[in-house]
C-alpha cells in the first residue's frame, strides 16, 4: 500500500532514463525508505494505544472497587472514586486556564516585539534566549516559585485582598502565599517561553508580500500587524496556547513544590489549602503508595489523561475551523 | 522605547503629492516619547511621595499606565488616530516584553546567586554516600550521570522514530492513516509528564513486578514525552523546504529516497538538529516521570536496566524537601542542570550555524 503510494510520485522521475540495475537499486532503496518511515508513524499508534491500555489495567483494581476498600487509604477523604477526583479536575482546570490567561496577551507581546519591533540584531539574540528559558527545567522554576515568588508577591496580594477583598475571588488571603493563583503565576512563567517561542516562529513566517503591500498602502505598524501578521500567525497562535495548556494541565512540580492543598470546589484564589492539581497529587502521593492506593492514583491519572485528550481535540477542531481564514497557504 | 521610535516603521513617505493633497501628517518628534517617559516617572513619583506609598515596582508600575495614556493622547492630538492607535499597540507590546522579563531575569539571576554557594568542582565530583544531616559535603556526580544516561537512552529511543515519522508524514503520508497519525502526534503531545510515568510504570512493573525499578523506565517515559515534540519540529521544517528543491531533484531523475535523503533533510539539516536539541533539553528537566519511575538513589547507578538511579532534577527536588542545607544543593543541582542545557542550546546553535544551507531571508 506504501509502495504503490510512493512509486506513483517516483514513476514520473524514473522515466528520466536510468539504466535497469540502477532503477532496481532505487526500488529497494525507495521501498524500505518508506517502508521503514511508515513502520515509524505505526509505532506512534501502538504507543498511544498502549498508554492507555496499560494505564486502564493498572487503574481498574480502583475503577471496581468498593467505597469500603478505598476507605481504607489513609489519604483517601472521599466516599467514592468520582468525588475524590472531581476536587483534583476543578484545581487543574482553574490552575491551568488562570495561567493561560495570564500568559497569552504576554506571549504575544513578546512575538510581537521580538518579530517586528525590536532591532534585527537584537530580535535574534532576544530569541535565542527565548529559545533557553522554553528549556529550563520544571523542578528549577519550581525552586523559583517557592523561594523567590513567594515572598515578593506578598505585598501584591495583600494589596488586592485588603482592596478588592469584597470580590469573593480576592477574599481571605493568609501570607505565605501558597495559594492556587501563586501556582499559576509560576505556570503563566513556565508555559510562556513556549508559546511565545512558537508565536514567534509564525509571526516571521508572515509572506513579506502580504507585509510589504500592507505598508505600501500606508499602514502604520500596528495596522501592518494587525492586517498582515495576526491573521496569518491566528492558527500559530491558538495552537500555540494549546501547547501551553497541555503543558500548563500536566504540570507537576510547579504546583507541587508552591501550593499548599486542598481538596475543595473554591474559587477563593488567594486562599491557601483549596485546591490541588491531579499531577502534584499523584506525585506527592506516588512514593509511598502501594496495592489499592497506586491504583486510585493512576485513575487519577487516566482522568488528567483524558481531560488532555479533550483539549487536544478541541484545539484541532479550532484550528481545522480557522485555516480557512488565516490567510496561509 | 526607542527601539521603536528610532526605526520608523514606514519607509520614506512622500512630503507631499502636490497643493492641497496632504499625505504626510504631522510626527512627533523622535525625542517626544523620551520626554513623555521622563515626565511620567517624575509625575508617579511626585503622586505616589504625596500618597506615602514610594516603592520602585508602584512607581514603574503607575509611570507605565501614565505612559501609555501619555503618549497616545498626544498622538491622537498631533498625527491623528491612526498614529495614536498605533503608538499605544507599540507602548503595549514593548511593555508586556518589559513585564515578561522581570519572572525571567530574577529567575536566572537567583539560580546562579544561590547556586554559586555550593557549586564547585566537588560537587560537581562526589556522590552522596554517607552524607546525612547538616553536612555540606557531597555532590551530584550520580545525578549527572543517570541524567545523562537516560536522557541519551530516550533519544535513542525517540529521535530514529520522530525522525522518520516526520519524513512519513511530510512526504509519503496520504489519505486516513496520515491524518490519524498526524492527530495522535497532536495528541501525544499533550501526554502530561507525569502520565508517561505512571505509563512506565504500569508497562515495567506489569511484566517485571511491582518492586522493578530501573532507568530505563524513566528513559521510556521521557522518550514518550520527546518523539511528538521531535516529530513536531522535524515535521515543521521539512515543510519549510521550498517544494522547487524536490521538484527540481526529482526532474534529474533522482528517485524519491534519494531526493528526501540528499536534498529535503539536506536543506534543513540545520533546523532539525536545534529541534531535537531542543527536545532533548526539554526531556532533560523532566522531574515528574523520574520521580515515580525510576526513584533516587545515593550512589552511582550506570546499569539502565536495574535499580533505582539518581536524576539531576529529582535529586534537586528532594533536596528541597529535605530543607536546610539542602536547599543550597538543590540550587547548585539547579544550576548545574541549566549549565547542561546551555551547553546542549549552544552545540545546537553552533551545529545549525554550521551546517545551514544559506537562507533566503
Amino acid at each position: 500500500m506504501v509502495v504503490t503510494s510512493t512509486t506513483r510520485t517516483a514513476d514520473g522521475s524514473r522515466s528520466g532514463g536510468l539504466a535497469a540495475p540502477q532503477r532496481r537499486v532505487a526500488d529497494l532503496g525507495g521501498r524500505i525508505f518508506s517502508g521503514f518511515s511508515l513502520g515509524a508513524g505505526l509505532v506512534i499508534l501502538a504507543a498511544l494505544a498502549a498508554v492507555s491500555i496499560f494505564l486502564i489495567i493498572k487503574a481498574w483494581p480502583a475503577l471496581t472497587a468498593s467505597g469500603a476498600d478505598l476507605a481504607e487509604i489513609s489519604w483517601f477523604k472521599s466516599d467514592s472514586l468520582l468525588g475524590y477526583v472531581g476536587p483534583l479536575i476543578f484545581g487543574t482546570l482553574l490552575a491551568s486556564v488562570l495561567a493561560l490567561v495570564l500568559a497569552v496577551p504576554v506571549s504575544i507581546g513578546i512575538a510581537l516585539f521580538i518579530s517586528h519591533y525590536a532591532p534585527r540584531r537584537l530580535a535574534q539574540s532576544l530569541g535565542y534566549v527565548v529559545d533557553l528559558l522554553a528549556a529550563i527545567p520544571s523542578v528549577v522554576y519550581g525552586l523559583w516559585g517557592a523561594l523567590w515568588l513567594l515572598p515578593v508577591i506578598n505585598p501584591v496580594f495583600t494589596w488586592l485582598s485588603d482592596k478588592l477583598g469584597f470580590i469573593p475571588l480576592f477574599a481571605d488571603y493568609q501570607a505565605p502565599a501558597k495559594n492556587i493563583m501563586s501556582a499559576s503565576v509560576v505556570l503563566a512563567v513556565m508555559i510562556l517561553p513556549i508559546i511565545t517561542a512558537v508565536t514567534r516562529e509564525v509571526f516571521l513566517q508572515t509572506p513579506r508580500l502580504h507585509e510589504e503591500a500592507a505598508l505600501a498602502l500606508g499602514a502604520t505598524r500596528w495596522e501592518l500587524v494587525r492586517m498582515a501578521v495576526l491573521p496569518f500567525g491566528r492558527s500559530g497562535i491558538i495552537s500555540a496556547s494549546m501547547l501551553g495548556l497541555g503543558r500548563a494541565l500536566g504540570e507537576t512540580m510547579a504546583v507541587l513544590m508552591v501550593i499548599s492543598p486542598g481538596f475543595l470546589f473554591s474559587f477563593h484564589l488567594l486562599k491557601p489549602g483549596q485546591h490541588q492539581t491531579i499531577a502534584a497529587n499523584i506525585a506527592s502521593q506516588f512514593p509511598e503508595a502501594s496495592g489499592l492506593s497506586v491504583s486510585v492514583l493512576i485513575a487519577t491519572g487516566l482522568a488528567l489523561f483524558v481531560i488532555t485528550f479533550v483539549v487536544n481535540m478541541a484545539a484541532r477542531w479550532v484550528i481545522a475551523r480557522r485555516k480557512d481564514f488565516s490567510g496561509a497557504n | 522605547m526607542s527601539l521603536a521610535t528610532a526605526t520608523p516603521p514606514v519607509p520614506t513617505r512622500p512630503r507631499s503629492l502636490g497643493r492641497g493633497v496632504q499625505t504626510s501628517r504631522r510626527r512627533l518628534p523622535r525625542w517626544a516619547p523620551w520626554s513623555i517617559l521622563g515626565s511620567a516617572i517624575l509625575l508617579s513619583l511626585a503622586v505616589l511621595t504625596l500618597a506615602d506609598a514610594t516603592s520602585v515596582p508602584s512607581v514603574l508600575a503607575l509611570a507605565a499606565v501614565v505612559y501609555a495614556g501619555g503618549i497616545t493622547v498626544t498622538a491622537l492630538v498631533v498625527e491623528g488616530p491612526r498614529w495614536a492607535k498605533d503608538r499605544l499597540a507599540t507602548t503595549v507590546v514593548i511593555g508586556a516584553f518589559l513585564v515578561a522579563l522581570i519572572p525571567l531575569v530574577s529567575l536566572l539571576w537567583i539560580v546562579v546567586a544561590r547556586g554559586l554557594r555550593l557549586f564547585s568542582w566537588d560537587f560537581l565530583t562526589t556522590d552522596m554516600v554517607g552524607v546525612f544531616g547538616s553536612m555540606t559535603t557531597g555532590g551530584v556526580q550520580h545525578a549527572i550521570v543517570g541524567t545523562l544516561l537516560i536522557t541519551a537512552a530516550a533519544a535513542v529511543i525517540s529521535v530514529p522514530i520522530g525522525l522518520l515519522t516526520a519524513i512519513y508524514l511530510v512526504e509519503y503520508g496520504r489519505g486516513p492513516l496520515a491524518r490519524a497519525i498526524t492527530f495522535l502526534v497532536d495528541v501525544m503531545t499533550g501526554i502530561p509528564s507525569i502520565v508517561a510515568g505512571l505509563f512506565a510504570f504500569a508497562l515495567f512493573t506489569l511484566f517485571f513486578g511491582p518492586a522493578y525499578r530501573a532507568g530505563i523506565m524513566g528513559a521510556v517515559a521521557l522518550s514518550l514525552l520527546m518523539t511528538p515534540v521531535v516529530i513536531r519540529s522535524v515535521e515543521e521544517m521539512l515543510r519549510l523546504v521550498p517544494n522547487e528543491l524536490r521538484e527540481a531533484s526529482l526532474a534529474l531523475g533522482v528517485p524519491k529516497w534519494l531526493t528526501i535523503l540528499k536534498v529535503v533533510l539536506r536543506t534543513a539539516v540545520a533546523g532539525i538538529v536545534t529541534g531535537i536539541m531542543l527536545a532533548v533539553a526539554r526531556v532533560i528537566g523532566e522531574t515528574a516521570p523520574l520521580l515515580i519511575a525510576v526513584g533516587m538513589m545515593t550512589k552511582t547507578n550506570t546499569n539502565l536496566f536495574e535499580g533505582r538511579m539518581a536524576t539531576l532534577p529529582v535529586f534537586a527536588y528532594n533536596e528541597y524537601s529535605k530543607g536546610g542545607v539542602g536547599i543550597d544543593r538543590a540550587w547548585a543541582a539547579a544550576l548545574t542542570l541549566i549549565v547542561i542545557v546551555m551547553l546542549l542550546n549552544l552545540i545546537a546553535r553552533f551545529v545549525s550555524s554550521k551546517f545551514a544551507p544559506k537562507a533566503a531571508r
